[in-house]
């Protein structure tokens, strides 16, 4: 029997009208990969399959039915974490959750289950740093401004500690990598794009763009993270740990001067 | 507000400030109300870690570095020749409202150095707190210092605006702190922590009948201890720490390792090392009162006075009592799971869950993530190979440092050196 590759559009709604799919046309063997990761192999046939709102609420209401609250939460995690191979395990959860009667998301010995925890941890993780690592500058027109560039796809994750948290002030937070952020105008968050000047740098506070008081807040902020160091605890590997080089460049007290 | 003069200060007050080690953020229950600023109902959030690798959650000064005491161990001590500043109330609220609008911090922790006098002192703190709640429509977390001495009517004013409250005992024993601040008596730190313990059981009772009861001190209490400053063992210390843990339901008892900053003939000298691992071992005891369902008297003892540098409290306990091993993870109790060297308490979860499933192997516990390295001298599974072996103790720790690289090898290669 020749392999079976089934393409979805990226969406979450997408994966699990693949999901459905797959059920419905009882396939063994089968891949599914995302449209813009596509992987031919020599003896496989490529499907791409339309996104259908009815069949993944399907999917979903099965799976609430099967599975706690908190396991569907996982399933929506790792399929965040935009990893390759992750539909697969995902796949393979939804499988074993269907095929038996009880319930399987505690089955910490079972490869997928624990794997999908694995994965969704991960992401759990980047999206609780993101709630730390997030610095907003107050820009000219009164909005506070983010910028960052995640590891795994965390925005929509975000949506609700940032709206608690900042009720009364507008702000953006932008995915520079996956190119959207989310807008907070006192009302509601939407998801939007903006078309930056060519050659915008993010990492750089421009007095064209952002408040005059910004400046003295950061060079404040950054005050404060040298004295609020202990000189004789030094551990710098304890440091980098915490905060990985790769988040530095956002980081207002990780600027140089 | 004068960006020069607030830079000055800031630096002063917060270089003052770094030597209370709590920065913790969570336990709290505010919620935004009115489409306010700020929440503080998740867990904590470390937004930053300082170059020493520590947590950054929360603007963390002093609201002034002038006090009228002397005592050895403080940096802000009377006698010591540093320069001294003083915030207004209204530039810490500015401070804490524009820090936190740009996600810097969770919060506020504001202590101070005791002018004047104790009541003095906690109004002006008590001031700072209610303008931010009161004025600004603030929610996120704030943490003020009790300080010693102050009156009941203000820790209860205090309660109602701070999310936690604390106030350092510093020195673990009496004799001690005789000898390093005998200006200060227990009595005074114990005085403002009673109150609050008083206020905290009122308000949960009330809470019961009367669902708008305004929330007092939500996150609770805390306290810290100065570790290696006046001589104490880990014995006395733990014995302290679980005092305070069970006579005042404290949240949290911190243990900071003496930084040296004075040249007084009572206190290690400038230049000798912060006792780092030995802050660490405490930690770790504390979790296991704490979390793992030891008592204190199982780890520290008369007869085990000093926590062992070299390897971690549990598995020093485990190899005192190897009567209790091997464990069967498939069959035996949450406690007794929790006693296995190398177990965390989210494995132990994960095992109990899954081995409804299955009886659990040797490859099962490696993917669940236990340190097999530690377990595996003291568990059986649903495998034919365990360790048959009769190993001594001694044996077996030899084995787990043979197999194992600490963190703090270069660490206790210095102390050893230091005796050898």
């Amino acid at each position: 029997m020749k392999e079976k590759n089934i393409i979805y559009d990226g969406s979450f709604e997408g994966f699990l009208s693949a999901v459905f799919y797959v059920f419905e046309h009882k396939f063994d063997v089968v891949n599914i990969q995302n449209n813009t990761s596509v992987q031919n192999g020599l003896f496989t046939q490529n499907e791409t399959i339309p996104t259908e709102t009815i069949k993944a609420n399907r999917v979903w209401k099965g799976l609430t039915s099967k599975l706690s609250a908190s396991a569907c939460n996982t399933i929506y995690y790792a399929f965040l974490s935009e990893k390759l191979g992750a539909e697969q395990i995902l796949l393979d959860y939804i499988k074993y959750a269907f095929s038996n009667t009880r319930k399987i998301d505690k089955d910490f010995s079972h490869p997928s289950v624990l794997k999908t925890s694995q994965i969704a941890k991960m992401v759990g993780r980047e999206k609780h740093r993101m709630e730390a690592f997030v610095r907003f500058r107050l820009t000219k027109d009164a909005i506070y401004f983010a910028s960052i560039e995640p590891d795994f796809n965390v925005l929509p994750l975000l949506i609700k500690h940032f709206k608690n948290r900042y009720a009364d002030q507008k702000w953006i937070i932008y995915d520079i990598k996956r190119h959207y952020g989310l807008y907070y105008d006192l009302n509601t968050v939407d998801t939007i794009n903006i078309e930056f000047p060519t050659h915008f740098d993010f990492t750089k506070t421009d007095d064209n763009y952002f408040s005059d008081q910004e400046f003295e807040f950061q060079k404040l902020w950054q005050d404060y993270f040298k004295s609020t160091n202990i000189e004789s605890r030094k551990n710098m590997k304890l440091h980098i740990r915490h905060v990985p080089k790769r988040y530095w460049k956002y980081l207002s007290e990780k600027q140089p001067n | 507000m004068s960006f020069q003069r607030i830079q000055e200060k800031l630096k002063i007050l917060a270089d003052a400030a770094k030597y209370d080690v709590s920065c913790s953020s969570s336990g709290s229950n505010r919620s935004n109300t009115n489409k306010g600023l700020g929440d503080a109902t998740g867990m904590g959030i470390c937004h930053s870690y300082t170059e020493d690798g520590r947590c950054v959650s929360l603007l963390k000064i002093l609201l002034t570095n002038y006090c009228i005491f002397d005592c050895a161990y403080c940096v802000t001590r009377k006698s010591n020749d540093i320069k001294r500043a003083a915030f207004k109330v209204q530039e810490v609220v500015d401070l804490t409202i524009n820090f936190y609008r740009r996600n810097y911090i969770e919060g506020l922790f504001l202590s101070s150095g005791i002018f004047k006098s104790a009541d003095y002192t906690m109004e002006r703190l008590v001031a700072v707190a209610k303008k931010l709640r009161l004025e600004e429509n603030f929610n996120g977390y704030i943490h003020l210092k009790s300080i010693p001495g102050a009156s009941d009517e203000l820790m209860r004013e205090a309660g109602l605006y701070a999310d936690r409250l604390s106030v350092n005992i510093e020195i673990p024993t009496r004799a001690g702190l005789k000898k390093l601040a005998p200006d200060k008596n227990r009595e005074d730190f114990l005085k403002p922590m009673k109150k609050v313990k008083q206020e905290i059981i009122q308000y949960k009772a009330e809470k019961k009948i009367i669902k708008s009861t305004p929330k007092y001190a939500p996150a609770g209490q805390s306290t810290q201890m100065i570790i290696g400053a006046s001589g104490e063992n880990d014995f006395q210390i733990m014995q302290t720490s679980n005092y305070f843990y069970k006579s005042f339901n404290l949240k949290r008892v911190y243990y900071s390792g003496y930084v040296p900053i004075s040249y007084d003939e009572r206190l290690p000298q400038i230049g000798s090392a912060v006792p780092m691992l030995r802050e660490n071992r405490l930690y770790q005891t504390d979790w296991l009162m704490r979390f793992y369902g030891f008592d204190v008297s199982e780890i520290l003892n008369q007869q085990h006075q000093n926590l062992d540098l070299d390897i971690d409290p549990k598995l020093s306990w485990a190899l005192r009592n190897l009567h209790e091993f091997p464990v069967d993870v498939n069959t035996a109790d949450k406690r007794m799971l929790a006693r296995i060297p190398g177990l965390g308490m989210r494995s132990v979860h994960k095992i109990l869950n899954a081995r409804r499933f299955r009886r659990l192997n040797w490859d099962h516990l490696k993917k669940i993530g236990i340190a097999l390295n530690r377990a595996q001298y003291f568990l059986v599974c649903d495998s034919n190979q365990f360790e048959r072996r009769d190993l001594t103790a001694e044996k077996i720790k030899g084995l787990i440092l043979q197999n194992s690289k600490s963190k703090y090898t270069k660490t206790l290669s210095n102390q050893l050196s230091l005796f050898g």
